[in-house]
């Protein structure tokens, strides 16, 4: 099977879905000409020509609220955040147009948009860059959101995105455009809201996703091998939908959960999952649910510091170690 | 580099630049020969600091974003050395130049790069969050455009309070096209705020043009707010300053809102990590870099002038090579924060324990 980066993976979902969907239109800023700021998009536009590859103004209320009104029509916008931190100046647009005109207009109009780009810490480009609004966007009815970890989940979800009819946020990480992994030349998809049981264990559920939950996987092998400890680890893949039957299963299993999850504490992803596990399968609990998130501030630019701020290998292994004992 | 259409050369002249150039213009030939040489220094040590500070972030020294500002100094130096006890200068991401213009020491700033705490932002904000309200400068802002109801709100700050000041509030050719600048401007044209909007069009935002980015003439779109506007030439720092003391006193004075272009080139890519390959010509550059150069420009300038002579360019140059490499040494020396800090300075109440009035938690973990 031929082994592909992150970014390539992405890549390759976007081109087969232009090819197979002459509604599919790429827009953001530098995808073009630039081939993309982390080079996501590379070569696309040779390919498939300024029709299909937009480049665009700074512009993201504009361009995500334009590309919501064409979905409305039928157009299948895929828009390129730089960053999603960027995506505040287009709040209005995301979450009052694009998760309300279905249910505004009694189910008359379908909003089949895709917003993608990176949202992650680790880079060091401070309080302004850093932001992960998994939480926000699923705190909305009507959006839907991916987080995916490998490059086989990129490009499958990515394509299973293109092809729903609802609005779908799709937060990428930039320190994982680099990693590699196996994704098939064929026209596969990974389905939203299906979370991915990413390395089977018996006394601690470690429940995370995206670029934490790759840290929390290397954790779960330092357990085993330094520890003797057997560790299972649940990728979400999607928070909204969000696949609680795989959850509750492993916990079923282990007994034990601690939640991994690069998102500052307060209403983040994991205080509804918390909530849901203690609700739904309260008996089957050993020990209190434990959380690693970001440390509660904004983020910090110092190169050492932000190390510590985010979820790490050090400090998951505390919090497993933690959690097991 | 943007092309030129002849109705915006029509206003620059409108604009009050008189026929003898801009040196002549008063405010330029009320400058003491000190003076004129402290504008020169001012740029030399700029672009010193620059690129020392590049040279520690290809040691790693310095992480995330750095984007510099080689090329664009003369508009800086131009428009901060305007600056009055109640102006107020405030800009997007690529700071370096404007910190320096307002009179920041180079230690705090190369501290603050390499992300120590004795940084100017204590190392919390990095190369894109430069900051010194001491010196009226607010910044040094990560989202385009994201500066500019700020400057538009110090400006009406001021008039609030009486002051006769005005806030110079910074964006680039690539940030006119957010928004938030178009409320601003509004905002700032229905209340007659002292707020003049900067662009400063260096030709591209990251690899897109500004034929490329933007509809009509920049400066102009002032016009649908009825608001006054001009376009200078960045390169000149005694144009810069020729062109930009006219709208700041209809600012202070009376009030008024405006919008300059001012005209400028970036050497480096749109940060240190973009490998400036597909938007333009190498020798585009260097066209610009001979022609141009600000530093080189005004060199002429003062030379000719006698202001400055060729042993005292040199003694400008060294100064400001060892100030730089001196502020890198301080800030290697310097040491980092620590996980402690990291919920310092979030909330003023936690800041201050003895005085805090509310009750409940303020931190989640
Ligand atoms: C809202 C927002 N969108 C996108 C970006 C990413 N970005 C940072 S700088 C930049 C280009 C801005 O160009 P310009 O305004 O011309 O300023 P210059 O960099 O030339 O000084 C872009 C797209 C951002 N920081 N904020
Ligand atoms: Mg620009």
């Amino acid at each position: 099977m031929p082994v592909l980066q992150y970014r390539e993976a992405i890549r390759q979902a976007l081109a087969e879905e232009l090819t197979r969907d002459a509604n599919v239109v790429v827009l953001g800023e530098e995808v073009g000409q630039f081939h993309g700021a982390y080079k996501v998009t590379e070569g696309l536009l040779a390919k498939f020509g300024p029709k299909r590859i937009v480049d665009t103004p700074i512009s993201e209320a504009g361009f995500i609220g334009m590309g919501i009104g064409a979905s409305m029509l039928g157009v299948r916008p895929v828009i390129e955040l730089m960053f999603w931190s960027f995506y505040s100046v287009a709040f209005d647009q995301i979450l009052n147009n694009a998760a309300n005109v279905r249910y505004m207009s009694g189910g008359q109009i379908n909003c089949p948009i895709v917003i993608r780009g990176p949202a992650n810490g680790g880079t060091n480009v401070g309080a302004t860059h850093s932001h992960t609004p998994e939480n926000v966007l699923a705190n909305h009815p009507g959006i839907k959101v991916v987080v995916p970890a490998t490059p086989y989940d990129a490009k499958g979800l990515l394509k299973s995105a293109i092809r729903d009819n609802d609005p779908v946020m799709f937060l990428e990480n930039t320190m994982l455009y680099g990693d590699k992994g196996e994704v098939p030349e064929d026209d596969y998809l990974v389905p939203l809201g299906k979370a991915d049981v990413k390395r089977e264990g018996t006394e601690l559920t470690i429940v995370s996703y995206g670029r934490a939950m790759v840290l929390s996987l290397a954790v779960a092998n330092t357990l085993q091998q330094e520890h003797n400890r057997s560790v299972e680890v649940v990728d979400l893949r999607s928070i909204r939908p969000l696949d609680m039957d795989t959850v509750l299963a492993s916990v079923k299993k282990t007994h034990r959960v601690l939640i991994v999850e690069e998102q500052k504490p307060f209403c983040g992803v994991g205080a509804q999952l918390a909530y849901m596990i203690q609700s739904e399968a309260f008996d089957e609990l050993d020990a209190p649910i434990g959380r690693l998130c970001t440390i509660d501030s904004p983020s910090i630019y110092s190169p050492p510091v932000e190390i510590e701020q985010l979820p790490n290998v050090q400090r998951i292994l505390k919090a497993a170690l933690e959690a097991l004992a | 580099m943007s092309k030129k259409s002849s109705a915006i050369a029509d206003v620059r002249s409108a604009a009050g630049t008189p026929k003898n150039g801009p040196a002549a213009h008063p405010v330029n030939a009320s400058l003491s020969a000190d003076q004129k040489i402290g504008l020169y220094r001012l740029m030399v040590r700029i672009r010193r600091f620059e690129e020392r500070s590049l040279r520690a972030y290809q040691a790693k020294k310095i992480g995330g974003f750095l984007h510099l500002y080689i090329g664009q100094e003369a508009v800086a130096v131009g428009c901060c050395s305007l600056m009055g006890k109640d102006d107020h200068v405030i800009t997007a991401y690529r700071d370096h130049g404007h910190a320096i213009g307002v009179g920041m020491e180079l230690n705090p700033l190369m501290a603050e790069l390499y992300g120590k705490v004795t940084g100017c932002s204590k190392g919390k904000g990095g190369s894109m969050h430069f900051f010194d309200p001491a010196r009226n400068y607010w910044g040094g802002h990560g989202i385009v455009g994201g500066q500019v109801p700020l400057g538009t709100g110090i400006a009406y700050g001021l008039k609030y309070k009486g002051l006769k000041g005005a806030c110079m509030t910074f964006m680039g050719d690539g940030a006119v096209n957010q928004g938030a600048v178009h409320e601003a401007y509004n905002l700032a044209a229905l209340w007659d705020l002292p707020v003049i909007f900067v662009i400063e069009n260096n030709g591209y935002s990251m690899g897109t043009s500004q034929a490329r980015s933007s509809a009509g003439d920049l400066a102009r779109r002032a016009e649908g707010y009825g608001m006054a506007w001009g376009v200078c030439e960045g390169h000149d720092v005694y144009e810069v300053r020729a062109c930009m003391a006219r709208f700041l006193e209809e600012a202070r004075t009376n009030s008024k809102p405006a919008v300059v272009e001012i005209r400028t080139y970036r050497y480096r890519g749109h940060s240190v990590a973009d490998p400036d390959n597909t938007y333009r010509a190498k020798s585009e550059i260097e066209e610009y870099r001979r022609t141009k150069d600000p530093i080189q420009v005004f060199q002429a300038q003062l030379l000719a002038e006698k202001v400055l002579d060729l042993a005292l360019v040199e003694k400008i140059d060294v100064e400001a090579r060892a100030e730089a490499d001196l502020s890198a040494d301080f800030a290697e020396a310097s040491p980092f924060p620590t996980a402690a800090d990291l919920q310092k300075d979030v909330y003023w109440e936690a800041d201050n324990p003895s005085e805090r009035k509310s009750g409940g938690r303020l931190f989640f973990n």
